[in-house]
């Protein structure tokens, strides 16, 4: 029999839940700061709104050279970058949605680049051109589905469990998303409505996670009723331990090489995904269960 | 086989039949003649971003088309106070769709307002005021009038753009309304965007009205402009550098005739091959246009759409016949477009672009390949994994997990789902979520056994206990993935749609498959102990 934890390991997680906390939250504080800093997250054009043209030449050029195209055009205040790997002749051009024309910018674009370069040698792969009106409403709505898909999970987990669990497993999501859009600030990656698709994927990952846990804690309960409470929850997280890394590690397998082949478009996206899911995991065996048993000593449930 | 698993055979069998069905019309090139007399023929239908396309927000600004029928009311009710002889000194629209009348003394006041409860019941007073002998009045229209003048502004754009798409030619365009005033528009597969925006952008409203030539332009310019007269600009091209220039031209503002005479419009060519667009009229148009042109011949008759002059040709003589010209320096594609929204009708409000998203072919192309690659990869890695870790239990979990993968892909076919790039993300996500059932389920057979149960005792312990963590850990992610399905633009729900989907054939895979597996091996041959 092939294992990556042997049964029976008895790793006193509980006894560490100070130095977990500790550790959780330097990285959240950290994660904070930078949002703040930053003066909040780098939002992308589908919620800032503006402009996004990527264009592909025949052969590399010099991004300056592509600046100065767009400064002649009467394009200023944009950013140009490379696309993917650089040298590979693609590039993304980024244009704020200060101006209040937006319908012919992407042609204004065109028309810069073709004074410049020959019109055969670039084209226009993708426009996206989104309406400050528009991201002020998708922000909105982001936000809402946000908080509505951790409300509709909270209601499923104190239905299903008990209410200091959900507290457990809210602490624990909101501790990786929050870590998550740290990482993001302090890479400065942009926000966009696919990191939001991420994010939210990372809160049902991780109230999964927690939740193999609680189940776990369910059914030991009546088994355990006469050892100390944190006991128990040690026994079970060192009972689920094996499962939970290796689910983390197979998920994780297929989105690393999501992010290493998967394209440019989906790269930041992946990448969210692989930071939530080794916090979620890490969150699920530290954090969830941790949360549950400083609650419990703080606020004693009389009969269990 | 016992009967137990017979019925499961014949489920797992009838499943994988019809996933079978829904599946082929996208992997093979052409269905058999009669295939579809029977079977579905959607394929699985792919995004914007995978295909290559275009997609348009609009905003319908409604309020054009109230302050637009006001005016209209302005102008009728004008001549009908005069007809009447109810005497006002001023009438005039004002704060957008609110129209201000100034009558001449009480009486008159008395006069018009039992003319305006039995002609104008929609139109009601806001408030009214004596100056002097005058009364001013202030009239505003229904509220419940507004509303459905907004409405059918929405409506009748969303009519006349998808009239516009349908005559630019694009296959499967998908046009419909968002929210109040709001239309999306998803264009696959198209060429020339920049030119089928300009096409639907276009609010087109046809007029044609005189060249006011004894007033000189320069002076116009200057800033004295003649009471009636407006300056409106031709483009006009040059046909060596391409350069473009506008030139002034002074109009009498009032209209002499608007495209809803139109009865057709199409593109024609001159004796030199150039483009034209040859109009028609309705008779009653006809006859309207007739009795221009004999008034005012040897004057000049601007063509103007949407404030843009397009020509202003001399009347030679009174034009009978009901037809007419449109010249400038077109080229094919412009004059085609031309006469595509002439024919169409103009929009009732002008359209404001809120949000455009296009992804070119090429691209979409890339997508596809770079996406298909790592997902068939990161399969392998995955199904490599499990055979190393559990064996023959691995194999099986295998087997469930390509069958997951089946399943989803028929299951997209069948609800007619999209599949986005985010969405093959998606599915390379439940690949290695999708094991997670199966994890359970190994972890617990493992630490049954380690207990000492019997394989048969051992399995359904197994079974059941890992179902409940199954069901719970799944409904979660559930939640997530439909709360993104409700929000979420075109991409995202195509993620949403697959997370959700791949959950659902994961809990029939791994419940139902491999279990029937185990259990056939069970029954068939003597097990001793699980290779798990």
């Amino acid at each position: 029999m092939f294992e990556i934890i042997k049964p029976g390991t008895k790793i006193d997680f509980m006894k560490r839940k100070w130095i977990a906390f500790l550790f959780s939250g330097i990285v959240m504080l950290v994660g904070i700061a930078s949002l703040i800093l930053h003066g909040g997250p780098n939002y992308g054009i589908d919620f800032a709104g503006g402009t996004l043209v990527q264009v592909k030449f025949s052969q590399p050029v010099a991004i300056d050279a592509i600046r100065e195209a767009l400064q002649d055009g009467g394009l200023t205040g944009g950013s140009v970058q490379g696309f993917e790997a650089e040298g590979k002749g693609e590039y993304l051009i980024r244009l704020q949605a200060s101006s209040t024309d937006l319908e012919g910018l992407s042609s204004a674009i065109r028309g810069a680049l073709a004074k410049r370069f020959d019109e055969k040698s670039f084209e226009i792969r993708r426009v996206e051109m989104v309406g400050p009106k528009v991201g002020k409403d998708l922000r909105t709505k982001g936000i809402l589905a946000t908080i509505f898909a951790m409300i509709g999970m909270l209601i499923y987990v104190s239905f299903r469990f008990d209410f200091r669990f959900a507290v457990g497993a809210v602490v624990a999501v909101a501790h990786d998303v929050i870590v998550t859009i740290g990482v993001l600030s302090l890479l400065n990656i942009e926000f966009s409505i696919l990191i939001l698709a991420a994010l939210l994927t990372i809160v049902g990952y991780s109230i999964n996670d927690t939740i193999v846990v609680y189940d776990r804690i369910r059914e030991n309960t009546p088994k355990m009723r006469r050892e100390p409470f944190e006991k128990m929850l040690n026994v079970t997280v060192n009972e689920t331990l094996s499962r939970t890394i290796l689910t983390g590690m197979s998920t994780l397998m297929v989105l690393v090489i999501l992010f290493f082949m998967g394209g440019g478009v989906i790269h930041d996206f992946t990448f969210t995904l692989i930071v939530g899911i080794i916090f979620g995991t890490y969150s699920s065996v530290y954090i969830a269960s941790a949360t549950v048993l400083v609650w419990e000593n703080t606020f004693p449930k009389k009969k269990r | 086989m016992t009967r137990s698993l017979q019925w499961r055979f014949l489920l797992i069998l009838a499943i994988l039949i019809g996933a079978a069905i829904f599946l082929y019309p996208t992997f093979v090139k052409e269905l058999p003649t009669w295939w579809p007399k029977f079977f579905p023929q959607d394929k699985i239908h792919l995004g914007l971003d995978l295909q290559g396309g275009m997609h348009l927000t609009f905003e319908v600004e409604a309020d054009k088309a109230v302050e637009s029928s006001a005016e209209r009311m302005k102008n009728d009710l004008g001549n009908n106070l005069k007809k009447e002889n109810i005497f006002y000194t001023y009438l005039e629209r004002v704060q957008g769709d609110k129209l201000e009348v100034v009558l001449l003394n009480p009486d008159v006041k008395a006069k018009f307002d039992s003319y305006l409860k039995e002609q104008y019941p929609l139109l009601k007073e806001a408030t009214s005021q004596q100056e002097g002998d005058r009364v001013k009045v202030l009239l505003e229209m229904d509220p419940r009038q507004i509303a459905e003048i907004k409405k059918s502004a929405v409506d009748q754009a969303l009519e006349t753009i998808r009239n516009r798409v349908d005559q630019f030619g694009v296959a499967e365009p998908d046009i419909s309304r968002q929210g109040e005033n709001m239309i999306l528009i998803q264009l696959p597969g198209i060429k020339d965007p920049e030119r089928a925006k300009d096409l639907i952008g276009k609010t087109a409203i046809l007029e044609f009205k005189l060249v006011d030539e004894e007033y000189d332009v320069g002076r116009a310019l200057a800033g004295n402009i003649p009471f009636g007269d407006v300056i409106l600009y031709q483009r006009v091209e040059d046909p060596k550098t391409g350069a473009v220039h506008k030139v002034p031209y002074v109009i009498k503002d009032k209209i002499l005739m608007t495209g809803d005479v139109l009865k057709d419009a199409r593109i024609k060519l001159d004796q030199n091959n150039r483009p034209y667009v040859g109009l028609s009229f309705h008779p009653a148009g006809a006859r309207l246009f007739e009795q221009i042109t004999t008034e005012n011949v040897g004057k000049r008759l601007a063509i103007i759409l949407d404030n843009n002059i397009y020509s202003a040709p001399v009347i030679r003589q009174p034009i009978s016949g009901g037809e007419a010209i449109i010249e400038g320096r077109f080229s094919m594609e412009e004059a085609r477009d031309l006469a595509i929204v002439l024919r169409a009708g103009s929009l009732p409000a002008p359209i404001k672009i809120l949000e455009e998203r296009t992804v070119g072919p090429s691209l979409g192309q890339d997508s596809i390949n770079k996406g298909i690659k790592a997902t068939i990869i990161g399969g392998l890695l995955v199904i490599i994994a499990m055979i190393l870790y559990y064996r023959m239990a691995g194999f099986v979990a295998n087997i469930a997990l390509i069958l997951n993968i089946v399943l989803l892909l028929a299951a997209l076919a069948a609800l007619r789902g999209t599949l986005t790039l985010p969405g093959i993300a998606g599915i390379a996500l439940t690949v290695g979520m999708a094991v997670d059932a199966n994890v359970l389920i190994y972890e617990r057979l493992r630490e049954e056994m380690r207990v000492g149960k019997p394989p048969g005792a051992a399995l359904a312990a197994a079974y059941t206990r890992a179902f409940l963590t199954i069901m719970d850990s799944n409904v979660t992610t559930v939640i997530a993935a439909l709360v993104l399905l409700q929000f979420g633009t075109g991409p995202i729900k195509g993620f949403a749609i697959t997370l959700s989907i791949g959950l659902a054939a994961s809990m029939f895979t791994a419940i139902v498959v491999t279990r029937f597996i185990f259990d056939f091996v069970l029954n068939n041959f003597r097990v001793k102990r699980w290779s798990v």
